[in-house]
């Protein structure tokens, strides 16, 4: 009788465990409840935690709302693809959407200061995907995902994409400069 | 018509070597699943081969529409065809075959078979067509054209049936009494699987049959959101019955070459049943930096529930190898703690096989899955390379090599053909276990240092001047990674030809009893009764177990001190 | 027949019952994740409040 055949006693259920096994079922549970507790441990004491706050937009609506953003602070024009280069407020709003295939606009902030992101995409999916930071959110159109960021280091970041977006996926590149 | 259903049902035959009673319309449906498995295996393998050289930065054989497309092929082969022809095979030898009783409804399975083939054969044409690449997530409101949902949806239907002519075959064993008391845990953990894979049939008809009236314009709008919901319903879970059929596998190649026992049902069922219960919930893993769904959400499904199936695992973890243990032990290799590992039958192919998958398995892919599914730890991996590199341990060194060192025990039982090539049997666990763990580790580390995945050139060199540089070492890795899948694809490789050989040109071996025993006679219970009932102690498994854990909590923890360093966020 | 043995004889527990049949399980392997995983997500994002 192995594993192949049914079970040597017919009330298996009522047969004793070995203590090896107990001792195993008891260490992983614990360790189970260990890795539990980690996650909602990290929303209290770590400074790490995604937000979810999440709004219905559409592709055009979002558009506007980050047409105003670059409008009222762009600074200067830069890269080969001359894209704004927008300097907010420390602590203020920030805008950036993903489209075929671009992260717009390029985004300046200062460093050890808060600001409040809205993300979203014009077209299909894409990844926001900060390096060298590694800081990697999804972005799904129709939805304006907006949390918090707070850069540690001055320095140029890259915002690559790293959910596939067709054929373009690759030359999918944006910035965000971080200065002190 | 009746005079031939009934004359089917009573054609049997028993197996000269394992004693194994095979129904003829189940045998033929195991075949032609089996064989259909390793057909989309080598498709979908060779297709690997090319994503890797191109991933190789120096080598970067394809270009990028060849690359996507190629990607999106690789990844529908070997996650869903390779997989879920093979687990039929498992799901009918194991209800049929280990229950000795017909097969329910032959015909139904052979036409879920044929769905399958017809959906498979499909989904490679309009892919390789070129302009299906959209990857095996096919993200809304990203477009295909209606033929490749078509092709997925005929394919699940397929193996819809396939699930149900398995419970079917249950009742079947039940009514003939074919078993007394419980089912083998084998045949359990495969009903597992099938329950898994209904979940995940059910969920892929959800979101694909309204993705497919999307497609030819008879719904509107797909909601992007709901969409990677529902579809990591499905394409999550199906790798989840994976899991659960390559547990089974394991169990059954323990019991196989000697002769073990589980140490205790009750344990290796309940285990089960917390997959059952919770596995499929880890869909969630997907979505932990989605915008749109709570924290509360993300926790509590991305953690089974208080991690209530890892905890399964890690007890299969013990059991398997404990289980052997003991069987070996009772069979007199008592001495120490690894005696019973070293006189293991390491030149077999279907140990070797099986003993890799089961490591590899712990420590590269479980490991890794569990920590990047902690919900503020995925912020540093979601969509890096890292992802694939997980994956590649838990579904390639896990369950593919698993299903292929059953099929070294199948050939010969199913066929009555000898292996080809036994020299090469030997080493082709070894060199697709080393390689693939390579593709493994090496893709990780990319994905560490921020490398995105389904990436044609992370040198940027058509952007028009903005680029970012990746350090050094992401590059070595990835040529690194090359080399690995090179191996790995010499070692699939060489599994195909010598599996395809032995059915066309190994011996035939006929009524005749090969001259090596094909099973392990099951260990009796004095033999485990010998010393005292010392067999059920298992300390070298203890040890091993231990490693493993303290493996996994560093691991853990150094995850979070990397999390700590980065930029604030909430 | 001092003893018997607890194994072979007796009604049997609830829970070998559960194990023991495969279309409850099916139930519950079912009815589980689509409840804790699918209805849940589905409700959270029918609630996403529009800007």
């Amino acid at each position: 009788m192995s594993s192949l055949s049914p079970p040597v006693k017919k009330l298996w259920w009522n047969e004793p465990i070995h203590k090896s096994e107990l001792l195993w079922i008891s260490l992983v549970f614990v360790w189970g409840l260990v890795m539990t507790f980690m996650m909602p441990y990290w929303h209290v004491v770590g400074k790490q935690n995604l937000g979810t706050e999440t709004y219905k937009t559409t592709p055009a609506d979002f558009q506007q709302a980050t047409q105003a953003f670059v409008d009222k602070f762009t600074v200067r024009n830069e890269g080969p693809r001359n894209h704004p280069v927008v300097a907010p407020p420390a602590g203020g709003d920030v805008y950036m959407l993903g489209r075929l295939w671009d992260w717009w606009p390029i985004v300046q902030l200062k460093k050890g200061e808060t600001y409040r992101f809205h993300l979203s995409s014009l077209d299909w999916q894409h990844g926001f995907s900060l390096q060298p930071a590694n800081i990697n959110i999804q972005v799904v159109p129709n939805y304006e995902h907006v949390f918090s960021l707070t850069p540690t280091e001055a320095g140029e970041y890259s915002v690559i994409c790293n959910e596939y977006c067709g054929i373009g996926h690759h030359l999918m590149i944006g910035k965000i400069l971080v200065v002190e | 018509m009746v005079n031939t259903t009934q004359m089917l049902n009573k054609v049997f035959r028993t197996c000269p070597d394992t004693g194994l009673t095979f129904h003829g319309p189940a045998e033929n449906l195991i075949k032609a699943n089996a064989v259909a498995a390793v057909v989309f295996l080598l498709v979908g393998g060779i297709f690997g081969l090319l994503v890797g050289l191109t991933r190789w930065q120096a080598v970067h054989l394809l270009g990028a529409e060849d690359f996507y497309m190629v990607l999106t092929a690789h990844g529908l082969n070997v996650l869903i065809f390779w997989m879920i022809f093979f687990e039929i095979a498992v799901l009918y030898f194991c209800s049929s075959v280990l229950l000795g009783c017909r097969i329910a409804t032959p015909r139904w399975a052979w036409a879920g078979f044929v769905l399958m083939v017809v959906g498979a054969i499909m989904n490679n044409v309009v892919v390789l067509q070129g302009n299906a690449s959209v990857m095996m997530t096919s993200y809304a409101p990203m477009e295909a054209p209606p033929l490749f949902y078509l092709s997925l949806i005929l394919f699940a239907v397929g193996a819809l049936i396939g699930c149900f002519v398995f419970f079917g075959t249950l009742v079947v064993a039940k009514n003939d009494r074919t078993y007394e008391g419980s089912l083998p845990l084998v045949t359990f953990g495969a009903m597992t699987a099938a329950i898994i894979a209904v979940f995940t049939i059910v969920s892929g008809a959800i979101i694909l049959i309204p993705t497919f009236l999307w497609s030819v314009g008879i719904v509107g709008e797909i909601d992007a959101l709901a969409y990677r919901l529902i579809w990591w319903a499905f394409g999550h879970s199906s790798q989840q019955i994976n899991v659960a059929a390559h547990v089974s596998v394991w169990y059954a190649i323990a019991a196989i070459l000697f002769g073990a026992r589980p140490l205790s049902e009750k344990v290796s069922r309940t285990a089960f049943l917390m997959y059952i219960l919770f596995l499929q919930i880890a869909s969630a893993h997907h979505l932990l930096v989605d915008p749109g769904v709570s924290s509360n959400f993300k926790m509590f499904n991305t953690s089974y529930a208080m991690y209530l199936a890892v905890m399964a695992s890690m007890v299969h973890g013990l059991t398997v190898p404990g289980s052997i243990e003991a069987a070996q032990r009772a069979k007199g290799h008592r001495a120490g703690l690894f005696t019973w590992l070293r006189k293991a039958p390491w030149g077999n192919p279907t140990f070797s096989g099986m003993f890799i998958s089961l490591v590899g398995f712990g420590f590269l892919g479980g490991i890794t899955g569990v920590v990047m599914g902690a919900e503020q730890i995925n912020l540093l991996i979601h969509n890096t390379l890292y992802v694939p590199g997980h994956f590649h341990a838990t579904v390639v060194v896990g369950s593919t090599l698993a299903f292929m060192a059953l099929t070294y025990w199948l050939v010969p039982v199913l066929f009555r053909r000898e292996i080809i090539f036994k020299g090469l049997a030997r080493w082709q666990p070894y060199l697709f276990g080393l390689g693939m763990s390579g593709v493994s580790l090496f893709l990780m580390g990319a994905g560490t240092l921020g490398v995105p995945r389904r990436h044609w050139d992370i040198g940027f060199a058509g952007t028009g001047g903005i680029t970012h540089e990746f350090p050094a070492a992401a590059y070595t890795m990835l040529a690194l990674n090359g080399m690995s899948v090179i191996v790995a694809v010499i070692g699939g490789a060489a599994f195909c030809v010598i599996i395809v050989g032995s059915l066309l040109f190994g011996r035939k071996l006929g009524d005749q009893k090969m001259d090596v025993p094909w099973i392990a006679a099951p260990v009796t219970e004095e033999e485990y009764n010998a010393n005292g009932g010392s067999a059920f102690a298992i300390p070298g498994t203890v040890v091993l177990a231990m490693i493993f854990f303290i493996s996994f909590a560093l691991y853990y923890f150094i995850n979070w001190k990397y999390l700590a360093e980065t930029w604030g966020i909430s | 027949m001092s003893e018997q043995d607890p194994g072979e004889s007796g009604p049997v527990p609830m829970m070998q019952k559960l194990l023991d049949n495969p279309f409850l399980l099916l139930f519950i392997g079912v009815a589980s994740p689509a409840l804790l995983y699918l209805v849940w997500g589905i409700m959270e994002i029918v609630t996403i409040p529009v800007k």
